[in-house]
């Protein structure tokens, strides 16, 4: 897919709460094709600290009003930066990079489940309405630190059944999202999943366990973006390859995790 | 519009910007933002005579106004850049350079040889100053005697234009030049990055696998600047700048303080078409200034 540099402009920023904001940027033509689990480079502006580029997942494409979406969660310089940007401002984003989700083959025989932790989630809508569009039945399966970290779920409910966990158990099952009951009462082909780590090995886990197909969205440290630095790599079994290029999604049978 | 052209050995770049090796990967990755013809050449990612995985990850750290990378000389070695990427970049029309690492001299004169016989690379890059390997080349480059050995070896069986990358971790980087340019480098490219480290103070640990790593950006460009000019005061072979270089105005300086042509690194991770916005640049500060040509600049420092 090709990848452009883009000035784009924002047209609404959301406080999700303390530590979200949600970051919905136009352009004056059309946006690019842009597939769910592909991620921006954003540019960053004005302080030392912020050198490089932030490498921010795809949260959602709205056609209608050609907007791209960004979740982000406030973790230091760069994304409290990227917070403060305001209607009309511009930002300078490189997408769309990396590789997207499987979509799935044959939507009427598959039963979908989302895992997304934390800001993890953020992939997931885009990925989830696409997946409706095809005609599949998702459902999402989301985790945090407690209620106000659930982030976008009146967007999720509308898109298919949504299960929760909180770990202080402010909201749906008390504990991590491999923990919940869904896992043992209901039966997925497929699992989607972005988040913490070790949420994600204890996902992939799970379906390696249970024999179902699972793919995985990393967030390795990358300079570049596209392939040229080899800094943001991943263990895999053609050795170390690009979380950026090769990724971000990889299938866990891929991965050399201890799983 | 300027006369951009320069010459390094028996090369004739369209203009002065090349993009350094190992942040450029091997062009393609470039092509949707850049028209690679535009750019004077391109120095494509180390490669050695064998495949190497490189370092574990964590290999990058931001710094302020740079980074730290322990990349570690990932590659595939050099028969699967003959077989695999060469048929995909031979075309591309532009100086198509390779960057040749090793451990070993008889690693590099075998690597070079091999990359001799491809017609449509016309330079390598000798690379004697990887901080990130053991025994990355960095040995040879941090002495006289280490550099002239390498160089003298490669020269032997590299019939064309020979560039040595230099390390700026060294004492006297003019002693190295010399020894490069005595040797029978046709030019030398400086700087390569410096060795730095950087420490998570939460975790109390450092933050690259490998501990040390080289650093770029921004930041290091007054050392990069000042090397530039001692070298290009040393040698009468041309001198390739680069180290920190973020737009046309840091290329400007490192030509005007003796660089014939100059590289771009780190910066093509925040633009990725800075390329070509540097020759423009370029382009417009000779025209501005009344310069018909871009080699009339080049060591034009005025002291």
């Amino acid at each position: 897919m090709k990848k452009y540099i883009l000035d784009l402009v924002v047209t609404q920023n959301i406080k999700l709460h303390a530590n979200y904001v949600l970051i919905k940027l136009t352009h004056a033509n059309p946006l690019p094709e842009m597939l769910p689990g592909q991620f921006a480079e954003i540019r960053i502006d004005g302080s030392n600290t912020t050198f490089l580029r932030r490498p921010i997942s795809i949260n959602y494409v709205d056609k209608a009003t050609n907007e791209v979406w960004f979740l982000v969660q406030l973790v230091g310089d760069g994304t409290r930066k990227l917070a403060t940007v305001k209607q009309g401002d511009i930002v300078n984003v490189v997408m769309p990079l990396g590789n997207g989700f499987t979509m799935p083959r044959d939507v009427t025989k598959v039963k979908p489940l989302l895992v997304g932790g934390g800001v993890g989630t953020a992939p997931m809508l885009m990925l989830g309405a696409e997946l409706v569009k095809m005609g599949c039945e998702p459902a999402f399966l989301l985790g945090a630190r407690s209620s106000k970290d659930l982030l976008q779920l009146e967007h999720f409910e509308r898109l298919g059944k949504v299960y929760t966990t909180t770990e202080d158990g402010s909201m749906g099952e008390k504990g991590y999202v491999t923990q919940h009951s869904i896992l043992h009462t209901d039966r997925f082909d497929m699992i989607y999943t972005c988040g913490p780590k070790p949420m994600m090995v204890s996902v992939a886990k799970y379906a390696k366990a249970h024999g179902i197909e699972c793919e995985v969205s990393l967030e390795n440290k990358m300079a570049c973006g596209v392939g040229a630095c080899l800094c943001c790599v991943e263990n895999t079994d053609e050795g170390h390859l690009c979380v950026c290029k090769e990724g971000p999604v990889f299938n866990i049978k891929k991965l050399l995790w201890q799983i | 519009m300027a006369d951009l052209s320069v010459n390094i050995g028996n090369l004739k770049l369209c203009n002065p910007v090349m993009t350094a090796s190992g942040t450029f990967g091997y062009g393609k990755e470039y092509e949707d933002f850049v028209d690679l013809e535009k750019i004077g050449g391109i120095i494509v990612k180390g490669t050695t005579l064998h495949h190497r995985e490189g370092n574990p990850y964590p290999r990058m750290a931001e710094t302020p106004m740079g980074m730290l990378n322990a990349v570690g000389l990932q590659n595939k070695g050099v028969d699967y850049f003959v077989e695999h990427i060469y048929p995909q970049i031979k075309d591309i029309h532009t100086n198509m350079i390779v960057n040749v690492s090793g451990s070993a001299v008889e690693d590099y004169v075998k690597t070079a040889g091999i990359i001799n016989e491809l017609d449509h690379i016309p330079a390598i890059e000798l690379n004697i100053s990887c901080p990130n390997v053991k025994q990355g080349g960095m040995a040879f480059g941090v002495s006289a005697c280490g550099c002239s050995e390498v160089v003298k070896a490669v020269r032997n069986v590299y019939k064309k234009t020979l560039i040595v990358k230099l390390s700026p971790n060294v004492t006297d980087i003019t002693e190295i030049a010399r020894a490069a340019e005595a040797s029978g480098a046709d030019s030398v490219s400086l700087i390569n990055t410096l060795l730095g480290m950087a420490v998570d103070a939460e975790k109390r640990r450092p933050v690259l696998s490998t501990i040390t790593g080289g650093m770029s950006g921004a930041a290091v460009k007054p050392i990069a600047l000042r090397m530039v000019w001692q070298v290009a005061k040393a040698v009468n072979i041309p001198v390739i700048g680069l180290g920190g270089i973020m737009g046309w105005k840091d290329a400007v300086e490192f030509m005007l303080a003796g660089a014939t042509a100059i590289q771009i690194g780190t910066a093509n991770f925040i633009d990725p078409a800075i390329t070509v916005k540097v020759s423009e640049g370029i382009n417009d500060y000779l025209e501005r200034h009344g310069y018909t040509s871009v080699k009339d600049i080049i060591g034009a420092l005025e002291v």
